[in-house]
């Protein structure tokens, strides 16, 4: 046999086409959102761009970063969503696992509480908090002595997440009830309304070496989708190659999730929807998650901002259309869970 | 002397942990390359420790294992995975992968923690595939396999891995007889072809089937060591199973039969 490769088949022909699809759909969308909004027509010309300086300030210094903000955060947390998935070969896992989410809820209102509530502040707190939850629960794995890792992780995890949920009760219950309190309503509904130039520029360093560091492992994370035995008969380090991509999507996740707030279900219903456009080899199934968690993500933030007079919150909308999506899926029996 | 012993192990030992008795005491056994090896023996006897000390998921508590002449330990775990290759006994999938792309993960120790598999990696799988027999059905979603076929891709992914040493985990034991044939007519060729191969079984009548050599594996000791025939005798069968069995001669063959 030649090492010349035979044509691709079909299917992967068709998955290929289809991921560029998304990808120019998404540059479509993010064109289109820099357009939308209320101001005071629901649609900005390009006319209206040349001529209008507010426009145009509006444009740069609002709709461009909050468009950035919402990509790297729906890339991150579909991205996250998948790996985890993956790792944890458990096809209802997302980044709301392992502590993560919880520690971030936590770090939020402990900051609003009782550190002056100042958005540095809180910010800095729940991407600590997220990142110690992934710690304690990684911590607290490693001192279980029974299951295989993936068990043990899932074990440490509602371990953590439920410690972490009462604290935040704690600190809820502490806080003032017409200050405080709404302020930590608000940041778990999440949403990107506050979004600076200043913010994308911190979320960057953080998300992007992530993600690309995710992409390049693509290939890898099928391997690390086997079991412990396998992957090791196949020259892998599970344990120390599974935290590389574990540690990459929780911290790119806390760095969004600290500037959005609670922006649920993303991470679990994307990876979905990109494996069964694209199939469940990660080479394509990750990239497609990325772009698909971009797209529902600013899809979402457009809703958003231009249905309503007011905003409505993002996570509110992104929890909404996600579990609608999940039960058509789920009854659709999309969903196989193996064990 | 000839070329080293596929797999040689020396005086081992291993308990899963300090105070725990000894799964395995004292093994002594040397695996001869091209040969096809059968370990045999009842549930609990520490078949499957074995072949994981063999596989290097497992370091012995005492004594040696050495690979192709060399000490395991002195091998990193990618050159040992580039010459020693696993078919577990079943394969849990979580996710669709086709059969293709699942028989492509055998590259892995090949490729770097980045790299992607290339056109060379691809036609190698497909070649294996064609070889197991697998190729018509390479776009399949593994999970729609049957418990035959999926074993089949799991023996296909290792050839794909290229190593020169494979070990099997009751490659059989939740397959009915039409596949398990099927995939013991591939472990044989892959014998012929001058692989190593050295699988665990409970069922003597497999280990005669296709085996060269058989090692018999009482509580972690071995019991017998040598070529099948000489292995697969009345008296000792009925001592490792605490059971009545007579070896009746079949087809050129040792044929196993319980008594009732």
């Amino acid at each position: 046999m030649s090492a010349e490769a035979r044509p691709r088949t079909g299917e992967e022909r068709r998955a290929s086409a289809r991921l560029w699809a998304i990808a120019a759909l998404l540059l479509a969308g993010a064109l289109a959102s820099a357009a939308i909004g209320r101001y005071p027509g629901p649609f900005l010309t390009p006319s209206a761009l040349a001529h209008d300086e507010l426009a145009r300030n509006l444009v740069l210094d609002l709709r461009v970063p909050r468009i950035l903000a919402a990509l790297l955060l729906g890339a991150t947390l579909g991205g996250a969503g998948a790996v985890l998935q993956m790792v944890f070969r458990n096809p209802l896992v997302d980044s709301g696992f392992l502590g993560v989410s919880p520690g971030a809820a936590f770090g939020a209102s402990l900051a609003i509480v009782f550190l002056g509530g100042a958005p540095a502040t809180v910010q800095g707190s729940a991407a600590a908090f997220a990142l110690l939850g992934m710690a304690a629960s990684y911590l607290i794995a490693q001192r279980i002595r029974f299951g295989d890792w993936v068990l043990r992780l899932v074990l440490a995890g509602i371990i953590v997440s439920a410690t972490l949920s009462a604290a935040t009760g704690a600190v809820k219950y502490l806080a003032d009830p017409l200050r405080q309190l709404p302020d930590i309503t608000f940041w778990m509904l999440g949403g990107l309304w506050a979004i600076t130039w200043r913010d994308v520029l911190h979320m960057l360093p953080v998300v992007l070496p992530s993600l690309v560091v995710l992409h390049l492992m693509r290939w890898r994370l099928n391997v690390l989708s086997l079991r412990d035995e396998t992957a090791f008969s196949l020259g892998v380090a599970p344990g120390r190659e599974r935290l590389i991509v574990v540690v990459a999507a929780v911290a790119a996740t806390a760095a969004v999730v600290a500037k959005a707030g609670q922006v649920g279900w993303v991470g679990l219903i994307v990876p979905h929807i990109a494996r069964r456009l694209v199939g469940s080899d990660a080479r394509r199934a990750l990239p497609a998650s990325m772009l698909l968690g971009t797209l529902f993500v600013l899809a979402c933030d457009d809703v958003a901002r231009t249905v309503l007079n007011g905003e409505i919150p993002l996570g509110l909308l992104t929890s909404f259309v996600g579990a609608l999506f999940f039960l058509g899926v789920v009854v659709r029996r999309q969903v196989a869970v193996r064990s | 002397m000839s070329a080293p012993a596929a797999l040689a192990l020396s005086g081992v030992s291993f308990a899963y942990a300090p105070g725990l008795p000894d799964v395995l005491s004292d093994v002594s056994l040397e695996v001869a390359a091209g040969s096809i090896t059968a370990v045999l023996g009842a549930n609990g006897s520490g078949k499957t420790t074995l072949l994981r000390l063999l596989l290097g998921l497992l370091a012995p508590t005492r004594g040696e294992v050495r690979v192709e002449g060399r000490p395991q330990r002195d091998y990193s775990r990618r050159d040992l995975s580039q010459r020693v290759g696993l078919v577990p006994q079943s394969e849990p999938v979580a996710f669709e992968l086709s059969v293709l792309e699942f028989a492509l993960l055998g590259r892995a120790p090949h490729l770097g923690l980045l790299d992607l598999p290339g056109a060379a990696d691809r036609a190698l799988a497909l070649e294996a595939l064609e070889r197991v027999g697998l190729a018509a059905l390479h776009r399949r979603a593994v999970p729609t396999l049957s418990g035959g076929e999926a074993q089949l891709a799991t023996i296909a992914r290792a050839l794909v891995q290229q190593s020169a040493i494979l070990l099997s985990d009751e490659p059989t034991s939740h397959l009915d007889p039409a596949n398990t044939r099927r995939v013991l007519e591939v472990l044989r060729m892959l014998g012929s072809e001058g692989r190593t191969v050295v699988f665990t079984t409970h069922d003597p009548n497999l280990a005669a089937a296709i085996a060269d050599h058989v090692v018999l594996l009482r509580d972690g000791r071995v019991l017998a060591a040598a070529r099948t025939a000489a292995v697969l005798t009345t008296e000792r069968l009925s001592a490792t199973y605490g059971m009545e069995v007579e070896v009746v001669q079949w087809r050129g063959r040792p044929l196993v039969v319980p008594h009732p």
